[in-house]
């Protein structure tokens, strides 16, 4: 369509180079585009190449923590791991260290010693590292400690760019902790114990958090209901979890979750649980959208418009129950509250994750390896987060409300 | 917001009869009693809190009588006669004139009727559906059944039985009342006066400061028990009442019209003309869906205002000035108009001192009302103006007694420097940090008109080394959009310009679509220029994401949802003719047509559907955000 118009032909004419646009790409613009697909594409092609690839340290989370992969995509997330990873983390140790000069205590060590615990959110690990940060800071002025907290964040943020719920819950943290009114207290000692207690608190409503939602989802899920669910979201098997022990009878289809498979390792714990349980592969959503009564998706990132972003598919499942009139429920913790906004799909920064086809792909042929989407809030029912279940406009107010 | 729930309880619910509103008939066989127990007064064209706009607006009823005013025959309009009260109906004018209630026709109308008595059948077929005797009892309807159109002033030539009883409903006579009517205008004054004796104790200062504005019908005024006052507030325009100073309210309400008066309310319109500066002629050929705005012949006002330059002492000289360039145009958008007002004020309360006798806060108040008032007649005011206005007579009002005038004076000039720096300026800077992460590379990003703020994002995109494309959508009259070109143009934006007729074919190459706006609304509704709605329909059906980009200063709790009930009408003239395009301007004449109307909109409503984001000084927020941002920012300001 656009290239058809004449002011483009006008742009043409105006920049000869970009002859090779090819017409399925988003961007409209030539110049850049022939610079960024030229330059990111080519690697990609060659499944020899994958440890190139880039990826999200996320995902790589994500998949050390409960992955049911693959073993050759194991293997390559290894591979990986062992040749930018290795690189990356001497990089932050370095960057932890060396950055806060006679502090005797990294952030990103912290975090990820927090980190190790499989049920801990990234979030929460972040939250707890900050405390910690508080804790062991020799700061002797309110500035000096706040300046401190703002590196360690920093370096937090910037140890991992893809995660949203990291960024979210050190931007929270930072809010609810420097916006006490510790700041008026004459003396030092005293504002920095009440920086830790707050520090402290909110650390334990966010472990609490998926509790809360739980409580709180409960009233939604009906005898007989059919959930369907979308990838491995511990809020959403937390909620599964209470409605199994409070013996409610419903059953559930577990969407696959390509390209790790996060589906599988959902139906594993809900059979654990006794719960029925249907997997069916991704796109087999549109024809089981009828029996279904409600899908539950957890979310990444939850953000100012009071949409999600969340693992790759919940877009097209949402827009899918939205035109079948079925409910989607979405799970997030209120740390995960993002001051993004993104406007469509690429208006994010991208999380990208090797696919496995499990046969070579040929070298022509552009893989697309972004992780996550974009679902605008009006494909949302409603929200269950532990400050309640908002619907999604609530949530700019309440973004606005704490950032304000 | 307590306080404004309460206020509304207190009102009295006799209001309710004021409004645009069929009552049931005041009994007309009784017009004495009627007129002892006062039929609620005509609204005083001032609302209690005239600052305010009310949070919500009343649509007008059409009434038969009014659309007959439309088709007046312009034979019966004789041009030095100013206001035109209610040239109604000359027909009825003969039979109704001994029915109290059914106001006689207005001074022009009657006397057009004893004249020339075939221009009451000329002015019936113009209306082209009304017949000769539908007329008859289409003037008699809204005489009876509007509370609103029964107190209607006088002709002179009327039979006395009749006169009285009116007159003793009108509370302000026009300057040329007969003689006779003062008679009992000193009586009123003398039950007034006995009323007001009984107030004294209770409000000792209240009524002192009220006589402001210069103005013929003053002396009634302060003799107005405000009981009767309380009568007149309108319920909404009370909501908006804060609970500490009420006298001062009172003061402020005798001398600003409602930003937002409706013009199809003859009395209101009425008051309004009295007072006003700016001599306007009504438009003769008004356009009947949008009586209720007002609607005044271009060009007339300027060389009127010019001439009374040395008469009009009350207006300061930077006041005036703004005032002009609000007329004829040479100031428009909404921050500049804002800036302008903010400016000129600061000039006058520079040169501002407090007259004996008078408090600063109260008497500055109400000077600041007047020149309100003034700029209201030069062009109505914008919602940013109006928040401007609020903010500014709220600091006035909040000054500490102690201060002597100078400090004050000192305080408010600071006060408004900080207004323009932190809510236009600032602001702005804000907007352009947020609305740059949302340009990537390649874009293709469309506006529409000139706004001020989007223009401000384009240019530092491109100063940050963005490689975009801008898109420059314009319509006719006003082709604001060429300026807006030739700026970016010049900063070697690369650019298209087109009119909005082809705006569906230009949208498949746009990514973004950044509009601006003039105000957004608590429901999220954006209003702005007109033809916003139609670019954000078209991006919204095209899938391409809307940014307006809007000031926090702007934001208003009211609620719209169409673009008709409150809007600004422009001069018909630039839509009726193009200019240098002799051979296609038919309708050089129009203006004597009865069939004809050319609603020059200045404004309309975009719904929130069709925005995806508001990019405003507290960041990017969706369209049903605004309520908190208008919630928060009260708090911050002035709540």
């Amino acid at each position: 369509m656009w290239w058809r118009s004449a002011s483009f032909v006008l742009d043409n004419s105006r920049n000869p180079v970009n002859d090779n646009v090819p017409p399925k790409s988003i961007t409209i613009s030539p110049p850049p585009l022939t610079d960024s697909t030229a330059a990111a594409a080519p690697p990609l092609q060659n499944p020899n190449f994958n440890r190139n690839m880039p990826m999200s340290a996320y995902y790589q989370t994500r998949a050390a923590h409960h992955g049911v992969v693959t073993s050759d995509w194991l293997s390559q997330a290894q591979e990986a791991a062992a040749a930018t990873g290795a690189v990356d983390g001497q990089e932050d140790r370095s960057d932890g260290g060396g950055g806060t000069g006679g502090r005797a205590f990294g952030v990103i060590d912290e975090f990820n010693r927090w980190r190790k615990q499989p049920d801990l959110a990234e979030a929460v690990a972040a939250i707890r590292a900050l405390a910690a940060v508080i804790g062991n800071s020799e700061a002797n002025t309110m500035m000096e400690l706040e300046i401190e907290l703002k590196k360690a964040s920093d370096s937090l943020k910037s140890w991992d760019t893809t995660s949203i719920s990291l960024t979210a819950g050190c931007d929270l943290f930072m809010r609810y902790v420097t916006r006490t009114s510790a700041l008026e207290y004459e003396d030092f000692n005293s504002a920095k114990s009440r920086l830790i207690e707050r520090a402290e608190k909110f650390g334990e409503i966010s472990c609490k958090a998926r509790r809360i939602i739980a409580m709180l989802s409960q009233d939604f899920i009906f005898d007989g209901c059919t959930i369907l669910v979308h990838g491995f979201s511990r809020v959403v098997l937390e909620v599964l979890k209470t409605a199994a022990q409070n013996k409610k009878l419903f059953r559930v289809f577990c969407t696959e979750g390509r390209p790790d498979r996060t589906g599988l390792r959902l139906s594993n714990e809900l059979a654990k649980l006794d719960v029925p349980v249907k997997l069916l592969i991704d796109s087999a959503v549109a024809y089981t959208m009828d029996e279904v009564d409600m899908v539950f998706v957890g979310a990444d990132g939850v953000v100012e418009s009071g949409g999600i972003i969340n693992m790759m598919g919940t877009y097209q499942i949402a827009l899918v129950a939205h035109s079948m009139n079925k409910p989607v429920y979405v799970a997030a913790e209120s740390y995960k509250f993002a001051r993004l906004y993104p406007l469509d799909q690429k208006d994010m920064s991208p999380a990208l994750r090797p696919i496995d086809f499990g046969v070579p792909i040929p070298s022509k042929v552009e893989v697309e390896t972004s992780a996550r989407d974009y679902t605008p809030p009006q494909y949302l029912t409603l929200l269950f987060t532990d400050l309640g279940v908002l619907t999604p406009s609530v949530v700019s107010d309440e973004l606005i409300q704490l950032y304000l | 917001m307590e306080p404004r729930r309460t206020s509304r309880a207190v009102i009295d619910p006799k209001v309710r009869q004021v409004g645009f509103f069929t009552a049931t008939p005041p009994p007309p066989p009784d017009p004495i009693r009627s007129s002892s127990t006062s039929p609620p007064p005509p609204l005083i064209n001032i609302s209690p809190s005239g600052n305010s706009l009310s949070p919500v607006m009343i649509p007008p009823p059409r009434h038969p009588s009014d659309s007959l005013v439309l088709r007046r025959p312009p034979s019966s309009l004789d041009s030095d006669f100013y206001p035109p009260p209610s040239p109604t109906t000359t027909a009825s004018a003969g039979d109704m004139s001994d029915d109290i209630i059914v106001s006689p026709p207005g001074k022009a109308g009657g006397r057009a009727s004893l004249k020339n008595p075939q221009s009451a059948a000329a002015s019936v077929p113009s209306g082209g559906f009304v017949t000769a005797g539908l007329v008859k009892v289409a003037s008699s309807v809204p005489a009876t059944g509007l509370t609103t159109v029964s107190v209607v002033n006088l002709p002179p030539g009327i039979s006395a039985g009749g006169a009285v009883s009116v007159e003793v409903q009108n509370e302000r006579p026009v300057s040329s009342k007969p003689l006779k009517e003062k008679t009992s205008k000193a009586e009123r004054r003398a039950l007034q006066e006995a009323q007001r004796a009984a107030k004294a104790a209770a409000k000792v200062e209240g009524s002192k400061t009220s006589i402001v504005a210069s103005s013929n019908a003053k002396p009634t005024k302060p003799a107005k028990p405000p009981s009767q006052k309380n009568d007149n507030v309108t319920i909404v325009a009370a909501s908006e009442k804060k609970g500490g100073d009420r006298p001062l309210e009172k003061d402020r309400k005798k001398d600003v019209p409602h930003p937002r008066m409706q013009y199809d309310d003859k009395s209101r319109v009425e008051k309004a003309k009295r007072r006003s500066v700016v001599k306007q002629t009504e438009a003769r050929n008004r356009v009947e869906l949008f009586r209720h705005l007002p609607q005044y012949e271009h060009g007339t006002q300027l060389p009127d205002l010019q001439s009374k330059f040395f008469e009009l002492d009350t207006v300061h000289p930077a006041v005036y000035k703004v005032g002009l360039q609000y007329l004829n145009g040479d100031l428009c958008g909404g921050n500049a108009r804002c800036i302008a007002m903010l400016q000129a004020f600061q000039e006058a309360i520079k040169d501002y001192s407090t007259p004996p006798e008078k408090t600063l806060t109260r008497d500055l108040t109400a000077k600041i009302s007047s020149y309100v008032s003034f700029f209201i007649e030069c062009r109505p005011l914008s919602i940013s103006m109006g928040n401007a206005i609020r903010f500014l007579k709220n600091r006035i009002a909040k000054l500490p007694i102690t201060l002597t005038e100078s400090e004050a004076k000192a305080t408010i000039q600071s006060d408004i420097d900080l207004f323009i720096n932190e809510k236009i300026i600032i602001a702005d800077k804000v907007i352009v940090k947020h609305a740059v992460t949302k340009i990537r590379d390649g874009d293709v990003l469309l506006t529409y008109g000139s706004s001020s703020a989007v223009e401000m994002i384009l240019l530092h995109a491109h100063e940050l080394g963005k490689q975009f494309r801008v898109v420059v959508v314009d319509s006719r009259p006003k082709l604001e959009g060429k300026l807006l070109l030739r700026r970016l143009v010049e900063k070697g934006v690369n650019c298209t310009y087109t009119h909005i007729n082809a705006i569906s074919y230009i949208l498949h190459e746009v990514t973004r679509v950044f509009l601006g706006a003039s105000s957004v609304l608590s429901n999220g509704t954006v209003y702005s220029r007109v033809g916003t709605a139609c670019v954000a329909m078209v991006a919204h059906a095209f899938r391409v994401p809307v940014l307006v980009c809007c000031e926090a200063y702007k934001f208003h709790e009211r609620v719209q949802l169409d673009s008709i009930c409150s809007n600004e009408l422009g001069d018909p003239n630039v839509i009726s003719k193009v200019s240098g395009r002799e051979d296609i301007n038919y309708l050089d004449g129009w203006a004597n047509s009865q069939n004809l109307q050319l609603p020059n909109l200045i404004y309309d409503a975009t719904p929130s559907d069709y925005v995806s984001m508001i990019i405003t000084d507290y960041g990017m927020v969706p369209p049903t955000s605004v309520p908190v941002i208008v919630r928060e920012y009260r708090r911050e300001h002035w709540m």
